[in-house]
């Protein structure tokens, strides 16, 4: 079966989304991808839409799904590389993507989920500190 | 309405499932490019194509794409028309409101995919299919 591959990195899993997706194949990407999170135990989720000609409502529903079922399982996602004529068109159809994190590139991308897995560590740490005294 | 134009060429794209529905936007993409569109209004279109193509293999139950390059006098341009055999649409008005939908979708295949083109239509009868049509102008 067709399938959209996912890379491991550390914590973080990362997809780059190359193929004009059927539906099919999004809800697959959707379930496979929240899948991996719970098996690896991922903090962060990465997602290259910058070979995505167009995004339409199914698409775009397919990401806000899959970064809230991350957000559900303890990771966090950002959206990258969404091309300028797709963002004007998102707009327009109606979809600005609430609840989705973008960035402009892979490596801001990158950047925000350690900022923010870091912070969220940090923070479950001094929940531990103060248990202890 | 006007929806007006002389065909110069078409070409039939059947709806019977989501691949079909890739072929549709790359048909559309590939009569946009030909026409020389800009990037955005190419992404237009074709967006407005797999929503509405989306509609006729959900709602409509299967059933197929005329793809036309239509000329007014010195205006090109490329319609749309997805036809189906489906239920039809009880509430035309309903359905075009943002965040209807009796599907899985976000309910703005309808009113979303007007936006994006310069002229619409639906014709639709309970039982009977329901036949859209789209134009966008270069």
């Amino acid at each position: 079966m067709e399938r959209i591959p996912i890379l491991r990195m550390g914590n973080y899993l990362l997809v780059t989304i190359q193929v004009d997706m059927h539906d099919k194949l999004a809800l697959t990407l959707q379930d496979d991808l929240t899948n991996r999170i719970s098996e690896v135990n991922a903090k962060g989720v990465l997602i290259d839409i910058s070979s995505l000609e167009i995004v339409d409502s199914f698409i775009g529903r397919t990401l806000a799904n899959i970064a809230s079922m991350a957000r559900v399982l303890d990771a966090e996602t950002v959206v990258v590389g969404m091309q300028p004529a797709v963002a004007i068109t998102l707009v327009e159809l109606g979809m600005s993507l609430p609840g989705i994190r973008t960035a402009l590139n892979v490596e801001s991308g990158m950047e925000y989920l350690r900022e923010t897995v870091a912070a969220h560590e940090g923070s479950d740490d001094a929940i531990g500190d103060s248990r202890e005294v | 309405m006007m929806l007006s134009g002389t065909v110069e060429k078409s070409e039939i794209v059947p709806i019977a499932n989501s691949s079909d529905v890739v072929i549709v936007r790359q048909r559309v993409r590939a009569l946009a490019t030909e026409l020389k569109f800009s990037l955005v209004d190419q992404t237009k279109i074709v967006t407005a194509a797999s929503e509405l193509g989306r509609n006729t293999l959900e709602h409509g139950g299967g059933g197929s794409l005329e793809l036309a390059l239509v000329v007014n006098g010195v205006r090109r341009g490329i319609r749309l028309r997805f036809s189906d055999q489906g239920p039809g649409i009880p509430d035309i008005a309903q359905a075009l409101k943002d965040g209807f939908t009796t599907g899985s979708g976000m309910g703005l295949g309808l009113g979303g995919s007007k936006r994006l083109v310069n002229e619409f239509e639906i014709n639709t009868r309970p039982g009977d299919g329901t036949v859209v049509i789209a134009i966008r102008w270069k």
